[in-house]
């Protein structure tokens, strides 16, 4: 088991240190373009020459890259060029919000999934129908305009919701209910939609499965057998793809942020773009990398948990 | 040097895939939600195309006189908040929303098909590298890379979608790969290699064709994602201000969302329903690749006619068992089993049934495969698998008759009174769970037993049945046993509550031929010293002349013959059962004779009966 460990640690690491050489060589390959991007057409040559030298973006790009790295081992990722806010506080300050967005919308499409599938699995007939469908609207509509109708309808029209603005846990527990409610539901159901049918997939699969007759000969209940054994072996690929909906949703938390006005890493990212603050761009470009490769390693851990066999491989 | 004659051969199956295509299309456009959507697909195609010829105005004449105007002869759907009109925008938008999307498309198939028929068809390092590459794509979200880039690239949409193609190739990469791995070896594949086809004209001719289909599908997926992502980033203000996008309008609404919401509407609309309709046809596509979509067979049990069954005459051999005089366990009568057909009738698999089981007594089944017995098995658990079920008859078990019993008494009797051995071993264990909690829970159910006393009469169970170390069993997790030690613990589970039937399907076929005997052993044991009624379903002859008392020989869903074994075995009449022997006698003897199993019971191998 501590071997498995490991070497999923080890190849999230490899994966790290890839995204963020290649990140930084795309990043910065411009070189003196940036400088001049920042300043504007009028510059004079001098003046982007300063610029650039000013912002270390004269050097070869190894030699910044190498200055990059050896400040981020440290925990430093630079400053922006903006605002001069060093580049992890301006993220860590905004994490919270985009990860309790995040999250939420994880346990969210968790459990919704979960009910919906099992159900559409052993029930079928009508309501094994209906859940089709609505996945089917889920996975086609785009989030975001899911979204704009649930603002229309909730927040505009029946006035249940506030249509925009965050409100901080540590202010007001039931606001910060209410003022994420909208968003987390917004970015859950495309992720609702693909799990769904993946646990139902699953579930039909398991659910042909010898050792489910067996087990019903043993006289175990139908659902004790269904919630207790089809649902465990059911569950890997629906992790699986649980996991690459997370990926999906720290995009989806991008938009749905700036929908909503809430200040996260998604309204960041997107100041960040349309101004060219390149060590922020960089900045989070490495904090969703190591997102992805904490969750990663926390769905294969619970693979492991899920089935023992997998520990072996 | 090429094979004429092969290479002819080899590009006739390829044509043959090409008709089969040809003709998925016409299977395709039987379905009204694939005409459905492929329709408004080429109105919006066509829209693109000479939409902008139609527009009554430019899609960037601003007017400060016309901001959010209404609806008007000039402006049948109004002005926009620059006092734009908003038809013609749509109009403009549409090309080059669809184009955008376009773009994304084929560089993704490009890439990614390319790739996956590289690495599919060449195999080896160029597997690893190109998987590894894909995985790295895929590890970050679309829309921080394109975030990133737009950061360096500035706005464009077209560089916006190339990447976001570069992004999504992946998708057409896993497919096309797997579909060609799984190729690569195929015979016709093979012969074409073979006859001297170069490898050029093996992929295009005969590797395209198969993955072309499966190609389809992931093309209307990608292309709805692609349309999505686009739209979502115009939305977010961060695409390319200087054309007009469904996303980009989709922005303006958004920000006149209380005074004019019919703003959102339009491109709304035009998102809304051109995403759904690429995964409706998406899914119509696939459907009709799979040649499936029968949901029905569970709604229709409740419609089950019963069929009319003729009875045959059975031969019945007048010798029975030493138990005949004993009481009375299992007595089915006249069973038959169906199964629902799509069309509505029923297809019975086991007809007119009929066998009784003593206490005490082993009666064997025997048949081939196919030929009902084991389906005559699932019937007294009353576990056949979906869509089947007892169409007539009665199987009375100690006075309940268990085709009509409620499915709550039916659930008490399964485990206490009548239990099950699986053929397979390892599949019947869950493995997901350790041996021991799957010994543990029925008894805890079943006998009311507490954790503590589960396991140590679980234990007792594993050390009855010749487990030899049985702790560490009770520790493993299925994985992590043989196929015989499996069997002993399924064999255990099985008569861990003290049933008075057992039902045993085939429970040596799937071992070795070493440990066999001494599963059958066992069994023969355990069934005696718990004086359990058993049947026990068996191809194999040699296996009902080792532990069975009565016989009954099944052929098509039909009992032909049964009797006290050593009658049958001495005189076997029906056909069928006589070329059983045969087969039998082929390769036997499957144990050696007089062994020490049962002293009063005759030592009975097939050979004896015969000459007796």
């Amino acid at each position: 088991m501590l071997t498995f460990i490991a070497r999923r640690l080890a190849s999230g690491v490899i994966l790290l240190i890839t995204i963020s050489v290649v990140a930084f060589l795309l990043l910065y390959a411009g070189g003196g373009d940036i400088a001049r991007r920042l300043l504007g057409e009028d510059a004079s040559p001098a003046t982007v020459a300063q610029k650039a030298h000013e912002l270390g973006l004269d050097q070869p790009l190894i030699v910044q890259f190498g200055t990059w790295l050896s400040g981020a081992v440290r925990g430093d990722f630079g400053t922006s060029w903006f605002t001069s806010q060093p580049v992890s506080d301006a993220i860590l300050s905004r994490l919270s919000v985009t990860l309790s967005l995040v999250f939420g919308a994880t346990l969210l499409i968790a459990v919704v999934s979960v009910v919906l599938g099992v159900l559409a699995a052993t029930r079928g007939g009508i309501v094994d129908t209906i859940v089709q469908v609505l996945s089917l609207i889920g996975t086609a509509i785009p989030g975001f305009l899911i979204a704009l109708g649930l603002v229309l309808v909730f927040a505009i029209n029946l006035g249940w919701f506030k249509p925009t603005g965050y409100v901080q846990f540590a202010d007001s527990p039931a606001g910060w209910l209410g003022s994420i409610t909208l968003p987390v539901i917004a970015l859950s159901l495309g992720g609702i939609a693909g799990v769904t049918q993946q646990i139902r997939g699953s579930m039909l699969d398991s659910l042909r499965q010898d050792y489910v007759r067996t087990l019903r000969s043993r006289g175990i209940s139908p659902r004790s057998v269904i919630l207790k054994h089809v649902l465990r072996n059911a569950a890997g690929p629906a992790l699986a793809v649980l996991g690459v909906h997370f990926v999906g949703l720290l995009g989806g938390a991008v938009i749905i942020e700036q929908m909503f006005a809430i200040p996260g890493m998604g309204q960041v990212a997107v100041t960040a773009t349309s101004q060219g603050d390149i060590p922020l761009v960089m900045g989070l470009v490495l904090a969703t990398a190591v997102l992805v490769v904490l969750l990663n390693l926390v769905v294969d851990l619970a693979q492991g948990w899920l089935n023992p066999k997998v520990r072996l491989s | 040097m090429i094979d004429p004659l092969a290479a002819d051969l080899t590009d006739e199956i390829a044509a043959a895939t090409q008709r089969s295509t040809r003709s998925l299309l016409r299977r395709l456009l039987r379905k009204p939600i694939a005409i459905a959507s492929l329709s408004f697909l080429v109105l919006v195609v066509l829209v693109a195309i000479v939409g902008p010829l139609l527009a009554p105005h430019s899609p960037d004449t601003a007017s400060a006189a016309d901001v959010l105007g209404p609806i008007t002869g000039a402006h049948p759907l109004g002005t926009d908040s620059a006092g734009r009109d908003v038809l013609s925008r749509l109009l403009f938008a549409t090309r080059f929303s669809i184009a955008g999307a376009a773009l994304a498309l084929v560089v993704a198939a490009v890439i990614g098909v390319t790739g996956g028929l590289f690495a599919g068809y060449y195999g080896r390092w160029l597997e690893g590298t190109s998987a590894w590459i894909a995985g790295l794509i895929q590890a970050l979200p679309g829309i921080v890379v394109l975030l990133a880039a737009r950061a360096v690239l500035g706005p464009s949409m077209w560089t916006s979608m190339a990447i976001f193609g570069i992004l999504l190739s992946p998708a057409f990469y896993r497919l096309v790969y797997s579909t060609v791995s799984a190729v690569r070896d195929e015979l016709y594949v093979d012969a074409a290699r073979v006859s001297g086809l170069s490898d050029a004209r093996i992929i295009t001719r005969h590797i395209l064709t198969v993955v072309r289909g499966p190609a389809l599908v992931q093309a209307s997926f990608v292309t709805g994602v692609a349309i999505a992502i686009q739209a979502g980033l115009e939305f977010l203000g961060l695409g390319d201000l200087s054309i007009p996008t469904w996303g980009g309008m989709l922005n303006d609404g958004f920000a006149s969302i209380y005074s004019d919401p019919l703003l959102m509407l339009w491109p709304s609309l035009a998102i809304g329903l051109t995403c759904v309709s690429l995964v409706l046809l998406a899914n119509a596509l696939r459907d009709t690749l799979e040649r499936s979509g029968s949901r029905r067979s569970r709604r229709r049990e409740r419609a089950l006619v019963p069929p009319v069954i003729e009875p045959q005459p059975v031969l019945r051999h007048d010798g029975v068992s030493r138990f005949a005089d004993g009481d009375v366990l299992l007595e089915i009568a006249g069973l038959a089993v169906g199964y629902g057909q799509d069309d509505g009738t029923v297809k019975t698999v086991v007809e007119d049934v009929s066998l009784t089981v003593h206490r005490g007594e082993v009666h064997g089944l025997i048949g081939e495969s196919g030929s009902g017995k084991t389906q005559t098995a699932w019937s007294v658990l009353r576990l056949l698998p979906a869509g089947g079920r007892i169409v007539g008859g009665s199987i009375v078990f100690e006075g309940v008759d268990l085709a009509t019993v409620s499915e709550t008494r039916m659930n008490e009797l399964r485990g206490a009174r009548i239990a099950y051995v699986p053929q397979e071993p390892m599949s019947n264990l869950d493995a997901t769970f350790t041996v021991g909690s799957q010994l543990v829970e029925p008894m805890r159910v079943k006998l009311g037993l507490n954790r503590r006393q589960a396991t140590a009469r679980a234990l007792e169970l594993l050390e009855r049945v010749g487990i030899p170390n049985p702790p560490r069993t009770f520790r493993s997790y299925p994985h992590e046993i043989s196929g015989g030690m499996a069997q002993r613990v399924l064999i255990a589970g099985a008569v861990s509550c003290d049933p008075d039937l057992l039902i045993a399907d085939e429970p040596t076929t799937a071992l070795d031929v070493t440990v066999q005997a001494d599963v059958l052993d066992l069994l023969r044991g355990l069934q005696e010293e718990r004086n359990m009624g058993m049947i026990l379903v068996t191809h194999n002859f040699g296996v009902v002349a080792d532990i069975c008392d009565t016989v009954s020989v099944m052929r098509a869903g039909r009992i032909v013959e049964t009797g006290g074994i050593d009658d049958l075995f001495a005189r076997p009449q029906h056909p069928y059962t006589q070329s059983l022997f045969d087969a039998v006698l082929e390769d036997l003897p499957a144990r050696p004779s007089g062994d020490d199993r049962s002293s009063s019971a005759p030592t009975r191998t097939p050979q004896e009966g015969a000459v007796r």
